[in-house]
């Protein structure tokens, strides 16, 4: 079954939704409509939230990492997540709507290490008060493990620091061992 | 005035400094500096044990009317009570004015930098930087041919563990260079290196054999290989005998090629070779001097 039918048949068996279907049936559709059907399935399917963190744009693949390297299980409040979501930009995209937390500095950088690019929305009752499309910084300190197993950060209690060699594709360079680190090889300290 | 409070890597030099140190070493084998650091602390702290790099700071600091304080390997310090390396540094800041230090362990001279109020060197940190080691071989490649800009080098042995040839490869693309990369396959130079010298525009060469580069080089430097690095000794065998230099290979070479060797050597120059007037070798280690004095002198603001 093609992605589209999917889409279409959890459409139709969603009550609440019947007038989107009928929309969906009309053959002559525009486009435009129907991506911004397909947007409000997506969106119905995470459901809004009152309060908390949004992250969009998140490749497909790194959806499921980013709960982990932010200890969602942890997190006792509503977390809801899709990945290979319909996207203009990227094809397929992320999404991770967490209820009641907005993230720290620190955990902003982490996701910013494995996934550069996501965009990053704050929530307030029900709207989006600040909406980011996150940057890797210039300095990356005490996020990032370093590979070198004689670099003085993993032999001492040192805080790893790493420059940034390459935005595209990431590459890091540690400030000690002067090492330097590509995106496939970074490894994040717990 | 050297702008710097340590001399850590060479990814801190530009090349003003660098000649801005060489030429302050020159000045200081033509006058008295006798009292020129009188009254000045150096702590030279080797958490591993080093020879040259050791002696040759004693002696510059001594030569300069200055006292050194010091220990040579950890088991006489708090180091083997588990005292961390900050703290070590955060002591003897207070006992010295400068500190030259050696340690097993990559980025260590770094974090001491970070801690220290006073001037750092960094004598060695693992298999990262030997900075002192650099810049003693530009003063010797610069009393040998006159000049630093538009030389021909040959780096032999082993290019892949050797931090001597990875800086001077780093600092020899800062004078427009040619070089030639002479070792085994396995141990030839690293990526890393090789991209950051075509991202230069630097012309370098790949060779397996000594006998194609020594007729076009003004500097042979080489570098020992160690039986260790190779995981098949079978490997080491077929290999051991290409990279060793004697006085036949040397008859191609031009009248002022000199060969350079960071030292210990072990087989890989003959003895015969020590004669010869391309030998330098004997004269880098002595070079260190001129050139470590002006760095603490450079670095204490005893000389601007």
């Amino acid at each position: 079954m093609s992605s589209e039918n999917i889409f279409k048949e959890n459409l139709f068996n969603h009550k609440s939704n019947k007038n989107l279907a009928q929309e969906l049936n009309d053959a002559n559709l525009a486009q435009e409509s129907k991506q911004e059907i397909n947007d409000e399935y997506q969106q119905m399917k995470l459901g809004k939230i009152k309060e908390g963190t949004v992250l969009d744009h998140i490749p497909p693949d790194l959806c499921f990492k980013i709960i982990n390297l932010l200890n969602l299980e942890q997190h006792g409040r509503v977390i809801s997540a899709a990945t290979n979501l319909t996207s203009t930009k990227m094809g397929k995209k992320g999404m991770i709507k967490i209820s009641g937390k907005i993230l720290s500095e620190k955990e902003v950088n982490r996701i910013v290490v494995v996934a550069p690019n996501v965009t990053y929305s704050t929530i307030t009752d029900y709207q989006a008060v600040k909406k980011v499309k996150l940057k890797v910084p210039q300095e990356i300190v005490g996020i990032v493990k370093c590979n070198n197993p004689n670099c003085i950060t993993n032999v001492e209690s040192v805080q790893t620091k790493f420059k940034i060699v390459s935005e595209e594709p990431l590459k890091i360079k540690c400030n000690y061992c002067e090492r330097t680190t590509v995106k496939e090889e970074i490894k994040l300290l717990m | 005035m050297l702008k710097k409070k340590d001399i850590i890597s060479i990814s801190d030099f530009t090349k003003e400094e660098i000649l801005y140190i060489l030429k302050t070493a020159e000045e200081m084998n033509k006058k008295d500096c006798s009292e020129l650091c009188k009254g000045k602390i150096l702590a030279t702290l080797f958490f591993e044990p080093s020879t040259r790099t050791r002696l040759s700071f004693e002696t510059s600091m001594k030569r300069m009317g200055g006292s050194v304080i010091g220990f040579s390997g950890e088991e006489s310090t708090s180091r083997s009570k588990g005292e961390s390396l900050y703290d070590t540094i955060k002591i003897v800041e207070g006992y010295a004015d400068i500190v030259v230090m050696r340690h097993k362990v990559d980025g260590s001279a770094r974090l001491a930098a970070e801690a220290s109020k006073i001037p750092i060197i960094n004598g060695g940190d693992g298999s990262n930087q030997h900075p002192t080691q650099m810049l003693l071989d530009l003063y010797t490649i610069k009393q040998s041919q006159g000049k630093l800009e538009n030389l021909k080098i040959a780096m032999v042995g082993d290019l892949k563990y050797g931090r001597t040839v990875h800086s001077l490869a780093a600092a020899m693309a800062m004078f427009n260079a040619e070089m030639y990369f002479v070792a085994p396959e396995q141990l030839q130079m690293p990526n890393y290196i090789i991209e950051d010298l075509q991202k230069s525009n630097i012309n370098y060469h790949i060779v397996d054999n000594m006998q194609d580069v020594i007729g076009k080089v003004d500097i042979l430097y080489m570098t020992r290989i160690q039986k260790e690095r190779f995981p098949d000794l079978q490997e080491y065998e077929k290999v051991k005998n290409v990279f060793i230099l004697n006085k036949k290979l040397l008859e191609t070479a031009k009248p002022n090629m000199k060969i350079m060797h960071p030292l210990p050597r072990v087989n890989e120059i003959s003895e015969e070779v020590d004669i010869e007037p391309h030998a330098y070798y004997f004269n880098q280690a002595h070079y260190g001097i001129p050139v470590r004095m002006a760095i603490i002198a450079l670095l204490l603001g005893c000389v601007k």
